[in-house]
Protein backbone atom coordinates (compact mmCIF):
# COMPACT_ATOMS: atom_id res chain seq x y z
CA UNK A 1 0.00 0.00 0.00
CA UNK A 2 1.31 3.41 -0.90
CA UNK A 3 2.34 5.72 1.94
CA UNK A 4 1.14 9.11 0.81
CA UNK A 5 1.39 12.61 2.16
CA UNK A 6 -1.63 13.28 4.23
CA UNK A 7 -3.11 16.75 3.94
CA UNK A 8 -4.05 19.45 1.46
CA UNK A 9 -3.03 23.11 1.91
CA UNK A 10 -6.66 23.80 2.78
CA UNK A 11 -6.69 21.25 5.58
CA UNK A 12 -3.38 22.60 6.90
CA UNK A 13 -4.90 26.11 6.82
CA UNK A 14 -1.96 27.25 4.70
CA UNK A 15 -2.47 30.81 3.39
CA UNK A 16 -1.90 29.56 -0.17
CA UNK A 17 -5.16 27.62 0.02
CA UNK A 18 -6.71 31.04 -0.67
CA UNK A 19 -7.03 31.96 -4.36
CA UNK A 20 -6.82 35.65 -3.44
CA UNK A 21 -3.53 35.17 -1.64
CA UNK A 22 -2.10 33.32 -4.65
CA UNK A 23 -3.18 36.13 -6.98
CA UNK A 24 -1.69 38.71 -4.63
CA UNK A 25 1.67 36.94 -4.87
CA UNK A 26 1.43 36.61 -8.66
CA UNK A 27 0.62 40.32 -9.02
CA UNK A 28 3.23 41.67 -6.62
CA UNK A 29 7.01 41.58 -6.21
CA UNK A 30 8.93 41.16 -9.46
CA UNK A 31 5.79 41.80 -11.52
CA UNK A 32 4.68 44.91 -9.59
CA UNK A 33 8.06 46.65 -9.62
CA UNK A 34 8.54 46.10 -13.35
CA UNK A 35 11.49 43.70 -13.03
CA UNK A 36 9.45 41.29 -15.17
CA UNK A 37 6.60 42.20 -17.53
CA UNK A 38 3.11 41.05 -16.60
CA UNK A 39 1.44 38.51 -18.89
CA UNK A 40 -0.90 41.21 -20.20
CA UNK A 41 2.05 43.44 -21.08
CA UNK A 42 3.89 40.58 -22.73
CA UNK A 43 1.00 39.56 -24.99
CA UNK A 44 0.40 43.22 -25.84
CA UNK A 45 3.98 43.36 -27.14
CA UNK A 46 3.15 40.54 -29.55
CA UNK A 47 -0.28 41.99 -30.46
CA UNK A 48 -2.21 39.16 -28.83
CA UNK A 49 -4.13 41.18 -26.24
CA UNK A 50 -6.92 40.65 -25.34
CA UNK A 51 -6.76 36.89 -25.57
CA UNK A 52 -9.94 35.68 -27.24
CA UNK A 53 -11.47 32.21 -27.59
CA UNK A 54 -11.51 30.39 -30.93
CA UNK A 55 -13.80 27.50 -31.82
CA UNK A 56 -14.79 25.51 -28.72
CA UNK A 57 -13.25 22.04 -28.93
CA UNK A 58 -12.95 20.76 -25.38
CA UNK A 59 -15.34 20.69 -22.45
CA UNK A 60 -13.34 19.93 -19.33
CA UNK A 61 -15.37 18.96 -16.30
CA UNK A 62 -13.83 18.79 -12.85
CA UNK A 63 -16.09 16.38 -10.97
CA UNK A 64 -14.47 17.02 -7.59
CA UNK A 65 -11.27 17.77 -5.71
CA UNK A 66 -11.21 14.54 -3.69
CA UNK A 67 -8.21 12.36 -4.50
CA UNK A 68 -6.46 9.34 -3.00
CA UNK A 69 -3.10 11.09 -3.47
CA UNK A 70 -1.63 14.36 -2.20
CA UNK A 71 0.97 15.18 -4.85
CA UNK A 72 3.62 17.82 -4.15
CA UNK A 73 2.92 19.83 -7.30
CA UNK A 74 -0.90 19.53 -7.46
CA UNK A 75 -2.52 22.70 -8.82
CA UNK A 76 -5.91 21.56 -7.51
CA UNK A 77 -4.69 21.07 -3.91
CA UNK A 78 -6.54 17.78 -4.15
CA UNK A 79 -6.49 15.08 -1.50
CA UNK A 80 -8.56 12.70 0.59
CA UNK A 81 -9.64 15.60 2.82
CA UNK A 82 -11.22 17.64 0.00
CA UNK A 83 -14.98 17.26 0.09
CA UNK A 84 -15.93 19.33 -2.97
CA UNK A 85 -17.72 16.78 -5.15
CA UNK A 86 -20.04 17.40 -8.11
CA UNK A 87 -23.60 16.38 -7.28
CA UNK A 88 -25.78 14.26 -9.57
CA UNK A 89 -27.97 17.31 -10.08
CA UNK A 90 -25.03 19.32 -11.48
CA UNK A 91 -23.96 16.30 -13.52
CA UNK A 92 -27.40 16.23 -15.12
CA UNK A 93 -26.92 19.88 -16.10
CA UNK A 94 -23.55 18.90 -17.58
CA UNK A 95 -25.22 16.09 -19.54
CA UNK A 96 -27.64 18.57 -21.12
CA UNK A 97 -24.66 20.73 -22.15
CA UNK A 98 -22.76 17.71 -23.50
CA UNK A 99 -25.74 16.71 -25.66
CA UNK A 100 -25.81 20.10 -27.36
CA UNK A 101 -22.19 21.18 -27.38
CA UNK A 102 -20.15 21.86 -30.50
CA UNK A 103 -17.06 20.53 -28.67
CA UNK A 104 -15.58 17.26 -29.97
CA UNK A 105 -13.77 16.35 -26.74
CA UNK A 106 -15.07 15.73 -23.24
CA UNK A 107 -12.37 15.73 -20.58
CA UNK A 108 -13.17 14.54 -17.05
CA UNK A 109 -10.73 15.51 -14.35
CA UNK A 110 -10.46 15.96 -10.59
CA UNK A 111 -9.01 15.08 -8.00
CA UNK A 112 -9.50 11.48 -8.83
CA UNK A 113 -12.71 11.67 -10.91
CA UNK A 114 -13.40 8.00 -10.18
CA UNK A 115 -13.97 8.88 -6.50
CA UNK A 116 -17.13 10.80 -7.32
CA UNK A 117 -19.89 8.35 -6.30
CA UNK A 118 -21.81 9.10 -9.51
CA UNK A 119 -18.76 8.81 -11.77
CA UNK A 120 -19.79 5.58 -13.53
CA UNK A 121 -23.40 6.66 -14.00
CA UNK A 122 -22.18 9.94 -15.47
CA UNK A 123 -19.71 8.27 -17.86
CA UNK A 124 -22.40 5.86 -19.06
CA UNK A 125 -24.86 8.68 -19.82
CA UNK A 126 -22.24 11.03 -21.28
CA UNK A 127 -20.92 8.32 -23.60
CA UNK A 128 -24.35 8.23 -25.29
CA UNK A 129 -23.99 11.85 -26.44
CA UNK A 130 -21.78 10.95 -29.40
CA UNK A 131 -18.69 12.85 -28.24
CA UNK A 132 -15.73 11.95 -30.47
CA UNK A 133 -13.01 11.85 -27.82
CA UNK A 134 -14.01 11.06 -24.23
CA UNK A 135 -11.07 11.53 -21.86
CA UNK A 136 -10.81 10.49 -18.23
CA UNK A 137 -7.74 11.76 -16.35
CA UNK A 138 -6.92 8.85 -14.09
CA UNK A 139 -4.06 8.99 -11.59
CA UNK A 140 -3.49 5.20 -12.04
CA UNK A 141 -3.11 4.41 -8.33
CA UNK A 142 -6.88 4.73 -7.87
CA UNK A 143 -7.24 1.50 -9.87
CA UNK A 144 -5.24 -0.29 -7.16
CA UNK A 145 -6.43 1.78 -4.16
CA UNK A 146 -9.51 -0.26 -3.34
CA UNK A 147 -11.21 -3.41 -4.61
CA UNK A 148 -14.17 -1.41 -5.90
CA UNK A 149 -11.85 0.31 -8.40
CA UNK A 150 -10.00 -2.81 -9.63
CA UNK A 151 -12.33 -3.24 -12.62
CA UNK A 152 -11.87 0.35 -13.89
CA UNK A 153 -9.80 -0.80 -16.93
CA UNK A 154 -12.72 -2.98 -18.09
CA UNK A 155 -15.16 -0.15 -17.36
CA UNK A 156 -13.07 2.32 -19.37
CA UNK A 157 -12.90 -0.18 -22.22
CA UNK A 158 -16.67 -0.70 -22.23
CA UNK A 159 -17.24 3.01 -22.89
CA UNK A 160 -14.20 3.47 -25.12
CA UNK A 161 -12.71 6.01 -22.72
CA UNK A 162 -9.45 7.69 -23.67
CA UNK A 163 -7.33 7.27 -20.53
CA UNK A 164 -4.80 10.00 -19.73
CA UNK A 165 -2.62 9.25 -16.72
CA UNK A 166 0.09 11.00 -14.76
CA UNK A 167 3.55 9.43 -14.68
CA UNK A 168 6.25 11.93 -13.74
CA UNK A 169 9.19 9.66 -14.50
CA UNK A 170 10.16 6.18 -15.60
CA UNK A 171 12.08 5.63 -12.36
CA UNK A 172 10.68 4.84 -8.92
CA UNK A 173 12.68 7.49 -7.03
CA UNK A 174 11.56 10.51 -9.04
CA UNK A 175 7.95 9.38 -9.23
CA UNK A 176 7.57 8.64 -5.52
CA UNK A 177 9.24 11.90 -4.52
CA UNK A 178 6.56 13.88 -6.33
CA UNK A 179 3.50 11.70 -5.82
CA UNK A 180 4.13 9.76 -2.61
CA UNK A 181 5.96 6.60 -1.54
CA UNK A 182 4.76 3.48 -3.32
CA UNK A 183 3.00 5.39 -6.11
CA UNK A 184 5.41 4.16 -8.77
CA UNK A 185 4.84 0.46 -8.06
CA UNK A 186 1.07 0.93 -7.86
CA UNK A 187 1.10 2.90 -11.12
CA UNK A 188 3.06 0.13 -12.87
CA UNK A 189 0.52 -2.45 -11.70
CA UNK A 190 -2.34 -0.27 -12.94
CA UNK A 191 -0.61 0.20 -16.30
CA UNK A 192 -0.19 -3.60 -16.55
CA UNK A 193 -3.94 -3.95 -16.00
CA UNK A 194 -4.69 -1.33 -18.65
CA UNK A 195 -2.31 -3.00 -21.14
CA UNK A 196 -3.92 -6.38 -20.36
CA UNK A 197 -7.33 -5.20 -21.62
CA UNK A 198 -5.74 -3.59 -24.70
CA UNK A 199 -5.08 -0.02 -23.57
CA UNK A 200 -1.93 1.58 -24.98
CA UNK A 201 -0.99 -1.35 -27.19
CA UNK A 202 0.42 -0.60 -30.64
CA UNK A 203 -2.44 -0.14 -33.10
CA UNK A 204 -5.08 -0.37 -30.36
CA UNK A 205 -8.02 2.03 -30.54
CA UNK A 206 -8.08 2.04 -26.73
CA UNK A 207 -6.01 5.16 -26.17
CA UNK A 208 -3.66 5.39 -23.20
CA UNK A 209 -1.52 8.52 -22.93
CA UNK A 210 0.78 9.52 -20.10
CA UNK A 211 1.37 12.96 -18.65
CA UNK A 212 4.85 14.04 -17.64
CA UNK A 213 5.46 17.08 -15.51
CA UNK A 214 8.80 18.10 -14.03
CA UNK A 215 9.80 17.10 -10.54
CA UNK A 216 10.80 20.55 -9.42
CA UNK A 217 11.56 24.11 -10.40
CA UNK A 218 12.47 23.52 -14.03
CA UNK A 219 10.64 23.29 -17.34
CA UNK A 220 9.80 20.08 -19.19
CA UNK A 221 12.26 18.94 -21.83
CA UNK A 222 11.38 18.25 -25.44
CA UNK A 223 8.15 16.20 -25.49
CA UNK A 224 9.16 13.91 -28.38
CA UNK A 225 12.54 13.06 -26.80
CA UNK A 226 10.93 12.44 -23.42
CA UNK A 227 8.32 10.19 -25.02
CA UNK A 228 11.11 8.14 -26.59
CA UNK A 229 12.89 7.78 -23.23
CA UNK A 230 9.68 6.87 -21.39
CA UNK A 231 8.69 4.31 -24.00
CA UNK A 232 12.01 2.56 -24.13
CA UNK A 233 12.46 2.48 -20.31
CA UNK A 234 8.91 1.33 -19.47
CA UNK A 235 9.04 -1.36 -22.15
CA UNK A 236 12.50 -2.63 -21.16
CA UNK A 237 11.93 -2.55 -17.40
CA UNK A 238 8.25 -3.48 -17.08
CA UNK A 239 6.97 -4.48 -20.52
CA UNK A 240 4.54 -1.52 -20.34
CA UNK A 241 3.24 0.19 -23.49
CA UNK A 242 1.40 3.47 -24.04
CA UNK A 243 0.60 5.76 -26.95
CA UNK A 244 1.70 9.35 -26.36
CA UNK A 245 3.42 11.38 -23.69
CA UNK A 246 2.11 14.86 -22.88
CA UNK A 247 4.75 17.13 -21.34
CA UNK A 248 3.06 19.66 -19.06
CA UNK A 249 4.67 22.64 -17.37
CA UNK A 250 3.96 23.10 -13.66
CA UNK A 251 2.07 26.36 -13.20
CA UNK A 252 3.01 28.57 -10.26
CA UNK A 253 -0.19 28.14 -8.29
CA UNK A 254 -1.43 26.20 -5.26
CA UNK A 255 0.91 23.49 -3.95
CA UNK A 256 3.55 24.11 -6.61
CA UNK A 257 3.57 27.81 -5.72
CA UNK A 258 3.93 26.82 -2.07
CA UNK A 259 6.90 24.62 -3.01
CA UNK A 260 8.49 27.37 -5.14
CA UNK A 261 8.28 29.90 -2.32
CA UNK A 262 9.40 27.50 0.43
CA UNK A 263 12.40 26.34 -1.63
CA UNK A 264 13.28 29.93 -2.64
CA UNK A 265 12.85 29.07 -6.30
CA UNK A 266 9.87 31.34 -7.07
CA UNK A 267 11.68 34.30 -8.67
CA UNK A 268 14.08 32.16 -10.67
CA UNK A 269 11.18 29.99 -11.91
CA UNK A 270 9.16 33.04 -12.99
CA UNK A 271 12.24 34.32 -14.84
CA UNK A 272 12.49 30.99 -16.65
CA UNK A 273 8.83 31.11 -17.66
CA UNK A 274 9.00 34.70 -18.87
CA UNK A 275 12.29 34.19 -20.72
CA UNK A 276 10.86 31.12 -22.45
CA UNK A 277 7.74 33.06 -23.55
CA UNK A 278 6.75 31.92 -27.03
CA UNK A 279 4.15 33.98 -28.96
CA UNK A 280 3.42 30.95 -31.18
CA UNK A 281 2.28 29.04 -28.08
CA UNK A 282 -0.16 31.86 -27.24
CA UNK A 283 -1.97 31.17 -30.53
CA UNK A 284 -2.88 27.64 -29.43
CA UNK A 285 -3.04 27.89 -25.69
CA UNK A 286 -5.82 25.66 -24.32
CA UNK A 287 -8.03 28.41 -22.90
CA UNK A 288 -8.69 29.43 -26.51
CA UNK A 289 -10.52 26.16 -27.26
CA UNK A 290 -11.67 24.94 -23.83
CA UNK A 291 -14.32 25.67 -21.24
CA UNK A 292 -13.69 24.35 -17.76
CA UNK A 293 -16.63 23.47 -15.47
CA UNK A 294 -16.11 23.18 -11.72
CA UNK A 295 -17.70 20.71 -9.31
CA UNK A 296 -20.30 23.33 -8.37
CA UNK A 297 -21.13 24.24 -11.97
CA UNK A 298 -19.18 27.48 -12.42
CA UNK A 299 -17.44 28.16 -15.72
CA UNK A 300 -13.79 29.06 -16.27
CA UNK A 301 -11.33 29.52 -19.11
CA UNK A 302 -9.22 26.61 -17.82
CA UNK A 303 -8.71 24.34 -14.81
CA UNK A 304 -5.95 26.67 -13.51
CA UNK A 305 -8.27 29.69 -13.55
CA UNK A 306 -10.81 27.51 -11.77
CA UNK A 307 -8.35 26.93 -8.92
CA UNK A 308 -7.63 30.68 -8.76
CA UNK A 309 -11.38 31.35 -8.76
CA UNK A 310 -11.06 33.51 -11.89
CA UNK A 311 -14.53 32.99 -13.37
CA UNK A 312 -15.33 33.64 -17.02
CA UNK A 313 -15.50 37.30 -18.03
CA UNK A 314 -19.01 36.87 -19.40
CA UNK A 315 -22.53 37.51 -18.18
CA UNK A 316 -22.74 33.71 -18.15
CA UNK A 317 -20.67 32.24 -15.36
CA UNK A 318 -22.64 29.12 -14.42
CA UNK A 319 -23.76 25.97 -16.19
CA UNK A 320 -27.40 26.80 -15.39
CA UNK A 321 -27.18 29.65 -17.94
CA UNK A 322 -24.88 27.84 -20.40
CA UNK A 323 -24.96 29.27 -23.91
CA UNK A 324 -22.04 28.59 -26.24
CA UNK A 325 -22.65 31.45 -28.65
CA UNK A 326 -22.70 34.04 -25.85
CA UNK A 327 -19.67 32.41 -24.22
CA UNK A 328 -17.67 32.61 -27.43
CA UNK A 329 -17.85 36.40 -27.18
CA UNK A 330 -15.59 37.02 -24.20
CA UNK A 331 -12.06 37.97 -23.26
CA UNK A 332 -10.01 35.28 -21.57
CA UNK A 333 -9.06 36.07 -17.98
CA UNK A 334 -5.28 36.12 -17.52
CA UNK A 335 -2.66 36.56 -14.83
CA UNK A 336 1.03 35.77 -14.39
CA UNK A 337 0.42 32.01 -14.03
CA UNK A 338 -0.43 32.04 -17.76
CA UNK A 339 3.32 32.27 -18.53
CA UNK A 340 3.34 28.55 -17.64
CA UNK A 341 1.26 27.71 -20.71
CA UNK A 342 3.26 29.88 -23.13
CA UNK A 343 6.80 28.85 -22.18
CA UNK A 344 8.89 27.04 -24.79
CA UNK A 345 6.79 24.70 -26.89
CA UNK A 346 3.77 25.68 -24.79
CA UNK A 347 1.77 23.56 -22.39
CA UNK A 348 -1.79 22.34 -22.14
CA UNK A 349 -3.71 19.35 -20.83
CA UNK A 350 -2.85 17.80 -24.22
CA UNK A 351 0.86 18.56 -23.86
CA UNK A 352 2.79 20.96 -26.09
CA UNK A 353 0.81 23.36 -28.28
CA UNK A 354 3.36 24.06 -31.01
CA UNK A 355 5.09 21.76 -33.47
CA UNK B 1 31.07 45.99 -9.39
CA UNK B 2 29.62 43.55 -6.88
CA UNK B 3 31.56 42.42 -3.84
CA UNK B 4 31.74 38.87 -5.15
CA UNK B 5 33.10 37.67 -8.47
CA UNK B 6 30.23 35.33 -9.25
CA UNK B 7 26.53 36.27 -9.12
CA UNK B 8 23.89 33.71 -10.27
CA UNK B 9 21.89 36.58 -11.82
CA UNK B 10 24.77 37.25 -14.24
CA UNK B 11 23.89 34.02 -16.06
CA UNK B 12 20.73 35.76 -17.31
CA UNK B 13 22.96 38.46 -18.82
CA UNK B 14 24.94 36.00 -20.94
CA UNK B 15 22.99 36.94 -24.07
CA UNK B 16 24.02 40.57 -23.60
CA UNK B 17 27.63 39.60 -24.43
CA UNK B 18 26.64 40.40 -28.04
CA UNK B 19 26.12 44.09 -27.16
CA UNK B 20 29.81 44.95 -27.20
CA UNK B 21 30.71 42.79 -30.17
CA UNK B 22 27.59 41.90 -32.06
CA UNK B 23 29.09 39.96 -34.95
CA UNK B 24 31.36 37.75 -32.85
CA UNK B 25 28.69 37.33 -30.17
CA UNK B 26 26.08 36.23 -32.67
CA UNK B 27 28.52 33.86 -34.35
CA UNK B 28 29.26 32.30 -30.97
CA UNK B 29 25.58 31.83 -30.08
CA UNK B 30 24.76 30.41 -33.52
CA UNK B 31 27.59 27.92 -33.12
CA UNK B 32 26.61 27.15 -29.51
CA UNK B 33 22.97 26.53 -30.46
CA UNK B 34 23.96 24.31 -33.38
CA UNK B 35 26.32 22.22 -31.24
CA UNK B 36 23.52 21.31 -28.84
CA UNK B 37 20.98 20.30 -31.48
CA UNK B 38 20.07 16.61 -31.82
CA UNK B 39 22.61 14.98 -34.13
CA UNK B 40 24.58 11.75 -34.04
CA UNK B 41 24.33 12.31 -30.28
CA UNK B 42 21.00 13.05 -28.61
CA UNK B 43 20.46 16.42 -26.92
CA UNK B 44 20.31 14.46 -23.66
CA UNK B 45 23.75 12.89 -24.21
CA UNK B 46 25.16 16.30 -25.09
CA UNK B 47 23.70 17.76 -21.92
CA UNK B 48 25.47 15.12 -19.82
CA UNK B 49 28.79 15.76 -21.60
CA UNK B 50 28.29 19.50 -20.97
CA UNK B 51 27.57 18.80 -17.31
CA UNK B 52 30.78 16.79 -16.90
CA UNK B 53 32.86 19.43 -18.70
CA UNK B 54 31.20 22.19 -16.63
CA UNK B 55 32.70 20.52 -13.57
CA UNK B 56 36.16 19.95 -14.99
CA UNK B 57 36.15 23.61 -16.10
CA UNK B 58 34.74 24.51 -12.68
CA UNK B 59 32.36 27.01 -14.26
CA UNK B 60 29.55 27.86 -11.77
CA UNK B 61 27.32 29.29 -14.50
CA UNK B 62 27.70 26.16 -16.60
CA UNK B 63 27.05 23.85 -13.62
CA UNK B 64 23.89 25.82 -12.82
CA UNK B 65 22.71 25.74 -16.45
CA UNK B 66 23.51 22.10 -17.26
CA UNK B 67 22.22 20.67 -13.99
CA UNK B 68 18.88 22.27 -14.82
CA UNK B 69 19.14 21.25 -18.46
CA UNK B 70 19.83 17.63 -17.45
CA UNK B 71 16.82 17.62 -15.10
CA UNK B 72 14.65 19.01 -17.89
CA UNK B 73 15.73 16.12 -20.09
CA UNK B 74 14.79 13.55 -17.46
CA UNK B 75 18.37 12.68 -16.47
CA UNK B 76 18.51 11.10 -13.00
CA UNK B 77 20.84 12.31 -10.26
CA UNK B 78 22.70 8.98 -10.40
CA UNK B 79 23.41 9.52 -14.11
CA UNK B 80 24.54 13.10 -13.44
CA UNK B 81 26.93 11.99 -10.70
CA UNK B 82 28.39 9.24 -12.91
CA UNK B 83 29.01 11.80 -15.66
CA UNK B 84 30.85 14.03 -13.19
CA UNK B 85 32.98 11.08 -12.09
CA UNK B 86 33.97 10.55 -15.71
CA UNK B 87 35.12 14.16 -15.81
CA UNK B 88 36.89 13.80 -12.45
CA UNK B 89 38.60 10.58 -13.55
CA UNK B 90 39.95 12.21 -16.71
CA UNK B 91 41.03 15.28 -14.76
CA UNK B 92 42.91 13.20 -12.15
CA UNK B 93 44.19 10.80 -14.81
CA UNK B 94 45.51 13.74 -16.75
CA UNK B 95 47.42 14.86 -13.66
CA UNK B 96 48.72 11.43 -12.85
CA UNK B 97 49.79 10.49 -16.35
CA UNK B 98 52.24 13.40 -16.21
CA UNK B 99 53.96 11.37 -13.52
CA UNK B 100 55.61 9.49 -16.37
CA UNK B 101 57.42 12.72 -17.27
CA UNK B 102 58.69 12.96 -13.73
CA UNK B 103 59.77 9.31 -13.85
CA UNK B 104 61.56 9.86 -17.18
CA UNK B 105 63.37 12.87 -15.78
CA UNK B 106 64.37 11.08 -12.57
CA UNK B 107 65.61 8.07 -14.57
CA UNK B 108 67.66 10.35 -16.80
CA UNK B 109 69.21 12.37 -14.00
CA UNK B 110 69.94 9.68 -11.43
CA UNK B 111 72.96 7.44 -11.65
Amino acid sequence: MAKLKQQSLRKRENQLASANRQLEILNSGIFADGELPTFAKKIKQTNQFPLRPKKLEILQINVGYMCNQVCEHCHVDAGPDRKEIMTWQTMQKCLEVIKNTGAHTLDLTGGAPEMNPNFRRFVEKASQAGIKDFIVRSNLTIIRANKKYHDLPQFFKKYNIHVVSSMPHWTRGKTDKQRGEGVFDMSIKALEQLNAVGYGMPGSSLKLDLVYNPNGAYLPGDQASMEKEFKSALLADFNIQFHHLFAITNLPISRFLDYLIASENYEEYMYQLVEAYNPAAVQNVMCTNTISISWDGYLYDCDFNQMLDLKLASKITHINQYNESILSNRNIVISQHCFGCTAGAGSSCQGVVTT
Amino acid sequence: MANNYYDPKDLRKFGKITQWSEELGNKFFDYYGKVFEEGALTAREKSLIALAVSHTEQCPYCIDAYTKDSLERGVTKEQMMEAIHVGAAIKSGATLVHGTMMMNKVNKLEM
